[in-house]
């Protein structure tokens, strides 16, 4: 579905159902780099579950027009007019990484507009090495081969003890890296750099209303599990699921174990 | 900040796609001969035939035994994912069901396998997908026989059985210039000497019987989807582009991004069309595929011995070769192109001509040869540990008429060697002795 915000088009997946606003509504925020399609199977699962679903495509990214936005607060606004734009008073909003720091920056700025917040691998602070920050900047091929590589947990990577994707035939790594690849240029250093330069997330975390449940992959080298405890810590009515044997690309590297937390978080019900 | 560290090939070989059996601690990867799976509730199944969960339902469509050779086969080809087929002509036809319906039509170089060339030529356009050849040298060729219609560019890494070698990112950049995916047949060649994507082609495809697998017991096939070509930008590929009605409208470019058309060949093609990969086939394959570096190693430097010997013959004065192909040689037409495009080794099939005997033609001194051989073993395939001996225009390519042969490059004297894992003294002795019964008068 295209809608406009801001003047920019915008594309939105819907999951394979249309947005019926008397349908409680979720947003999904995929990380840096990405696009909608990181949440192929929650997208239709949540849709057909009761629930008007937005994958969407942030600024510059994917199928939508205009330029990528350079803070975490700005993307956390930009959500809201997408609701806006969609005719939706109110929605649980889905982030994973820089797109956690979102949903957890909006629920904090906009606590009215957000029912509910599922952050997946997310951390108070998010910093970023320098060299993967030149690196994403100056569009080498190494910021994706370093985002891709510590992003995945064994099973993307593989090994005598933990290779095999959840999705039969699909290979985890290859995927992401095509996926990354075809981001436009300078879209992955202007994320980044967001997710680096945000420092509100202790006192965001504190600041929101809603109940939060932490998804938190156990072997995550970005956003370590225990970073994630500690930020769900500061928030009022918090849940922490941690998952075994999983990276940071929790939504691709543990699909079930995500839908069935979500399931029990949301309430939802085939519909 | 240290690089991103991956596993290397030789390791992906052994390990990807699999873990221990999380219910046995089994560490060779189970064979689950078993039709269907049982579901937790009413709500699991639905989502899982609705594509909203991972995993099986029935087994032409998916099976854990078969899911681990397929993302083993996508790991190391780097490919997004896989579909494993009942053959490598059943990968054929998948791939271009999943491209094209009936008006579709295919650019295809001329030289390839026979049975690829009986479905182009002569099976396909009676559904009304037709195919035009060209010789796989002839770069403007190709891009001259684009046409608004073209869904598929397709050739193979090392050309069946003349030994071409495709420029594949000349190709591919002809085929992008018109929208248009570009389809591999790596069999040749296998992911140890060449990875197509990295050249990039789209989509490649395999016969797992060959290399892969080494051992000859499991008829098997694969097609490997690259996830780089925007079929959204091409606008000609509705099947991955617009709703279908057969999954409630799915779009599967909106829905599966980069692993759009491997989504759609396993939802649609291996649903509908059923040739999926029997669960033991996959096992036997996947026993192969864990040895893969080092019988193509073995292969190579087996080929390169016989070359030489092959060569010896062609010189001497009472000789019995008439002529040698082998893209490593400096006198191949494409041996620079070979050199940068398979750094490792040219493959392990050997062309070459047999001189006339005092009495007899090309093709009897070839039947005299073949039947003289006792360690090759004359049979249709290639790629298997064993050394293995065809004479083509009689066997594999034997349904194309003398201009067809001609425009394959396949001559009445030719004999291809597929070049196994045996001493290659007694190779070289095997074939010596039947050289010589062949010539004598």
């Amino acid at each position: 579905m295209q809608l406009t915000v801001k003047g920019n088009p915008v594309f939105v997946h819907t999951g394979g159902r249309e947005i019926d606003p008397a349908r409680p509504a979720v947003v999904l925020i995929h990380g840096a780099g990405m696009d909608h399609s990181v949440w192929s199977l929650q997208s239709r699962y949540l849709a057909h579950h009761g629930r008007s679903v937005l994958a969407v495509d942030l600024p510059g990214h994917g199928r939508s027009g205009g330029e990528p936005l350079g803070s975490i607060a700005a993307i956390a606004d930009w959500v809201v007019a997408l609701l806006d734009a969609a005719g939706l008073e109110r929605a649980a909003l889905i982030g994973h990484s820089m797109g956690a720091l979102v949903a957890l920056e909006a629920a904090a700025r906009h606590a009215g507009r957000v029912e509910a917040v599922a952050l997946l691998g997310v951390a108070e602070r998010m910093p970023v090495h320098p060299d993967l920050l030149a690196a994403a900047h100056a569009g080498e091929s190494s910021a994706i081969e370093m985002v891709i590589g510590w992003g995945h947990g064994p099973r993307g990577h593989g090994g005598a003890q933990g290779g095999g994707c959840p999705t039969p035939g699909l290979a985890l790594i290859p995927g992401g890296r095509r996926l990354m690849a075809s981001v436009r240029p300078g879209v992955l250093g202007v994320d980044l750099a967001a997710c680096n330069d945000y420092g509100q997330g202790a006192d965001a975390a504190a600041a929101v209303a809603c109940p939060a449940l932490f998804l938190l992959g156990a072997l995550d080298r970005m956003t370590p599990a225990k970073a994630g405890r500690s930020l769900a810590a500061r928030v009022k009515t918090s849940q922490v699921v941690v998952l075994p044997q999983t990276g940071h690309m929790v939504m691709t590297e543990a699909p079930d174990a995500v839908l069935d937390a979500l399931t029990s978080f949301l309430s939802l019900r085939r519909g | 900040m240290a690089g991103a560290k991956f596993l290397k090939f030789d390791t992906q070989s052994l390990h990807a796609g699999q873990k221990p059996d999380p219910a046995t601690g089994a560490r060779a990867v189970p064979i689950h001969l078993t039709s269907s799976y049982v579901f937790s509730d009413v709500d699991q199944a639905a989502a899982l035939f609705n594509l909203e969960r991972p995993g099986h339902i029935y087994s032409r469509i998916s099976n854990p035994t078969v899911a681990v050779l397929e993302e083993r086969l996508a790991t190391l080809e780097g490919g997004v994912g896989a579909v494993c087929t009942a053959s490598g002509q059943a990968a054929l036809t998948l791939a271009i069901m999943t491209l094209m319906g009936a008006g579709g039509h295919i650019v295809a170089s001329s030289s390839i396998y026979g049975g690829s060339r009986n479905l182009l030529a002569y099976t396909l356009p009676r559904f009304g997908i037709t195919t035009t050849f060209v010789h796989p040298r002839d770069l403007d060729g190709i891009r001259a026989a684009i046409r608004p219609e073209t869904r598929l560019v397709f050739g193979e890494v090392l050309g069946n059985p003349g030994l071409e070698v495709l420029d594949v990112a000349k190709v591919a950049a002809i085929a992008h210039e018109a929208g248009v995916p570009l389809l591999i047949d790596s069999t040749f060649t296998t992911p140890y000497l060449c990875r197509p994507f990295e050249h990039g082609a789209d989509l490649v495809m395999h016969s797992c019987t060959k290399w892969l697998s080494g051992h000859g017991t499991a008829i098997g096939g694969v097609v490997i989807d690259g996830g780089r070509f925007d079929w959204e930008a091409s606008g000609s590929f509705p099947t991955l582009t617009k709703p279908y009605a057969g999954y409630h409208g799915i779009d599967f470019a909106e829905e599966f991004g980069p692993a759009a058309f491997i989504a759609r060949a396993r939802a649609e093609g291996l649903r509908d069309f059923g040739a999926c990969m029997s669960p033991m086939n996959a096992f036997q394959i996947l026993q192969g595929v864990e040895t893969l570096p080092l019988r193509m190693k073995c292969h190579i430097h087996n080929a390169r011995k016989i070359v030489c010997f092959l060569e010896g013959e062609l010189t001497a004065e009472t000789g019995a070769v008439a002529w040698v192909s082998y893209p490593e040689l400096v006198d191949h037409p494409d041996h620079a192109l070979a050199s940068r495009l398979l750094p490792h080794g040219a493959g392990s099939i050997i062309s070459f001509g047999i001189r006339p005997g005092a009495q007899g033609s090309g093709r009897e001194a070839g039947r005299r040869f073949i039947e003289s051989l006792t360690l090759f073993s004359h049979l249709a395939n290639v790629g298997d540990a064993k050394s293995l001996v065809i004479h083509p225009a009689s066997t594999t390519h034997a349904q194309l008429d003398a201009e067809a042969l001609a425009a394959a490059g396949v001559g009445e004297d030719m004999i291809r060697l597929s070049i196994g894992l045996e001493d290659c003294d007694d190779l070289i002795d095997d074939l010596k002795q039947a050289l010589r019964a062949a010539t004598k008068g």
